[in-house]
């Protein structure tokens, strides 16, 4: 048994990693995005909601059984991050960051309008797929689906890296971020492989949504996470996939920490702040982030 | 019209308005512009008073992101700024005329802060560092309650002018307008002369700048005030025109409508700001007329109009920034062009 202090200092520290999975997810599909097309995603938490909807529509609404339904998001968001690259980030390679921010700025709004549309402004239940009593340990208590979304993220962080370290579409995708002329003449289109990025980033983006709705609810709010997944990618810098998942899982602690510590003291809200105020501190410290590669300019 | 400007002295040269066609039809547009008003109903009337708060922020972000090449996602915490410390200098029982400009001061030294991190910032990352602001800005907004009444906003006292009170649509026309054009002016003047210049090589090439002999430092934080003085400036405006503000008129959909607002009218280009401001002003109205003719066809209009109305938000964004990428004063220029040659055009 851990006294009480150490236990409710652990009890925020696991919590803050259960958020922090979430926020590591969905960091990792938007660097998977900056890395491959030099685009800086706001419709991250847009894809990433959207992903959510798609689910719960197979399971709640088409009766399809669970583990179906996963893979029939991941198609349909998979298609769906295709044509999005294709038909309006496609006209822009080449032209300058402010149109590309731009675009997905347009996106993010154009997506909520979608989702908003399609399945209104209720509050939904995300169907549960694991069980609901929570796992005591020694004092801590933690839910299975906080659980289960640590383990899941582990998971998927090892497929991905084995999946970028021997796939040959991994490797391409890896040699497309590294040098594009280069890799255009090494026989690779350049061209699929960003198609290709943008369907495996709202994959990535929809495992985010749905174990997040599980965690809590289902809403078109919830695209808010995409926000907070500026602070992890800054901090583990923008071009790093390791440095996106330490980065959200940092987040999440500090963030939890700060909610628990802080909080009480000055009558909320610093919880939700945490987040942008490291972002401002790193970006006066060290921008390029933890991981990040630093950007020298030659005349 | 005539086929080219031909000067003939230093001092057609440098005026602002270079020929009698274009005095003359600024001098129409501005008499029909007041007349209209004066006849007009007050829905018209509104829309105009906040396409007029709307350019003065349009400006303060084009000098900003058109001229200067820093990317801002975080004007909607300026106006925040300007609008919440004019609300609180009023109530503390400063005279309006004197909290409009203290409210952009204010602005300025928040304008300051950000822009020192950006500094040694550039591009995207820029981007972000505002994006950050602005969300700290919002929140704050929210959960400060004890300076400004958190998520149930502040009632704002209606401007005051020597004793008159100025709440209704048509007279506050006549406060803002001359703002507007105040503020256009200075813009207009800002931007041809030295900094303006300077801050136009920063954005083209910061590093030729500097072996130019720009300072850098100083003219990214000048860009900085300037730019977060006029968004105060509109905020503050923006408050004692609305009567009352909260969170909800600062949130980070405002800084996107501020930059879809330049992206729309056209980067660095004063005119642009203004064609910006007053479409993206009237296009959420003219959707609402769109839907109020479609709603008996297609009940789905009544229904999602909220919804339909954000898709097409976001479809205008993006096509723009596809298709026209000079944005609405590019295509002003491309018809000014065609006529100039009317009917010789190739």
């Amino acid at each position: 048994m851990f006294s009480e202090e150490v236990a409710n200092f652990l009890q925020l520290i696991l919590s803050g990693l259960a958020v922090g999975s979430i926020y590591a997810i969905v960091a990792l599909g938007f660097v998977i995005i900056y890395k491959a097309t030099d685009v800086l995603n706001f419709a991250q938490g847009e894809l990433m909601v959207l992903g959510a909807f798609v689910c719960y529509f197979f399971i709640v609404q088409l009766h399809i059984p669970i583990i179906w339904a996963f893979l029939l998001t991941f198609v349909t968001v998979a298609i769906i991050g295709f044509i999005t690259e294709e038909l309006f980030l496609r006209p822009l390679v080449g032209e300058p960051i402010f149109s590309v921010i731009m675009v997905t700025v347009g996106l993010s709004i154009f997506l909520k309008g979608v989702i908003g549309l399609l399945w209104g402004y209720m509050i939904k239940k995300f169907p549960t797929f694991v069980s609901e009593a929570p796992i005591s340990f020694s004092g801590i208590v933690i839910s299975p689906i906080h659980l289960a979304t640590i383990i899941l993220t582990g998971i998927l962080i090892v497929i991905f890296a084995l999946f970028f370290k021997f796939s040959i579409m991994g490797i391409a995708m890896r040699a497309v971020a590294n040098d594009q002329d280069a890799s255009l003449l090494m026989g690779i289109s350049v061209r699929k492989i960003f198609g290709l990025s943008w369907a495996i980033s709202a994959i990535v983006a929809s495992m985010g949504g749905i174990l997040l709705s599980a965690i809590t609810i289902l809403h078109p709010s919830l695209s808010f996470v995409g926000i907070k997944v500026f602070p992890a990618v800054v901090l583990g810098g923008l071009d790093s996939i390791l440095g996106a998942i330490l980065g959200g899982l940092i987040i999440g602690i500090v963030e939890n920490l700060a909610g628990g510590y802080i909080d009480p003291l000055v009558g909320g809200g610093v919880k939700e702040l945490t987040a942008f105020v490291i972002l401002i501190a790193i970006m006066m410290i060290r921008p390029y982030g933890l991981f990040g590669k630093e950007e020298i300019e030659r005349v | 019209m005539r086929s080219g400007d031909f000067k003939t002295s230093y001092k057609e040269d440098i005026s602002l308005l270079q020929t009698t066609f274009i005095k003359v039809c600024i001098g129409l547009f501005v008499i029909s512009l007041i007349g209209f008003v004066l006849i007009a109903d007050k829905y018209f009337v509104y829309i105009i008073n906040l396409s007029a708060i709307a350019t003065i922020g349009s400006l303060g972000i084009n000098l900003l992101t058109g001229f200067t090449g820093q990317i801002s996602v975080g004007q909607a915490g300026f106006l925040a700024i300007g609008a919440y410390s004019s609300a609180i200098l009023t109530k503390c029982g400063f005279p309006f005329l004197l909290a409009l400009p203290l409210a952009g001061l204010i602005s300025t030294i928040a304008g300051f802060l950000v822009g020192i991190p950006s500094l040694k910032l550039k591009r995207l990352y820029i981007a972000i560092t505002t994006f950050a602001f602005g969300f700290i800005i919002e929140h704050l907004a929210n959960s400060w309650v004890s300076l400004t009444n958190g998520a149930q906003g502040m009632v704002v006292s209606p401007a005051n002018i020597f004793g008159i009170n100025i709440d209704t649509d048509k007279e506050f026309f006549f406060l803002v307008f001359p703002l507007a054009v105040l503020a256009t002016i200075f813009a207009r003047n800002l931007v041809r002369s030295k900094p303006g210049r300077a801050w136009i090589a920063i954005r083209d090439r910061d590093i030729a700048a500097e072996a130019m002999g720009i300072d850098l430092y100083r003219y990214k934080l000048s860009s900085f005030a300037v730019s977060s003085f006029y968004a105060g400036v509109a905020g503050s405006l923006m408050a004692h025109y609305f009567q009352y503000i909260g969170p909800t008129h600062f949130e980070l959909l405002i800084s996107v409508q501020y930059l879809a607002m330049i992206i729309i009218g056209g980067l660095g280009s004063i005119l642009g700001s203004i064609f910006g401001a007053v479409f993206m002003t009237a296009l959420p109205e003219l959707l609402k007329l769109l839907s109020d003719l479609f709603k008996g066809s297609f009940p789905i209009f009544g229904e999602k109009f909220a919804d339909i109305n954000m898709i097409l938000y976001g479809l205008i964004i993006m096509l723009f920034v596809i298709i026209e990428p000079k944005g609405l004063n590019g295509i002003w220029n491309n018809v000014k062009v065609y006529w100039k040659m009317w009917p010789y055009t190739h």
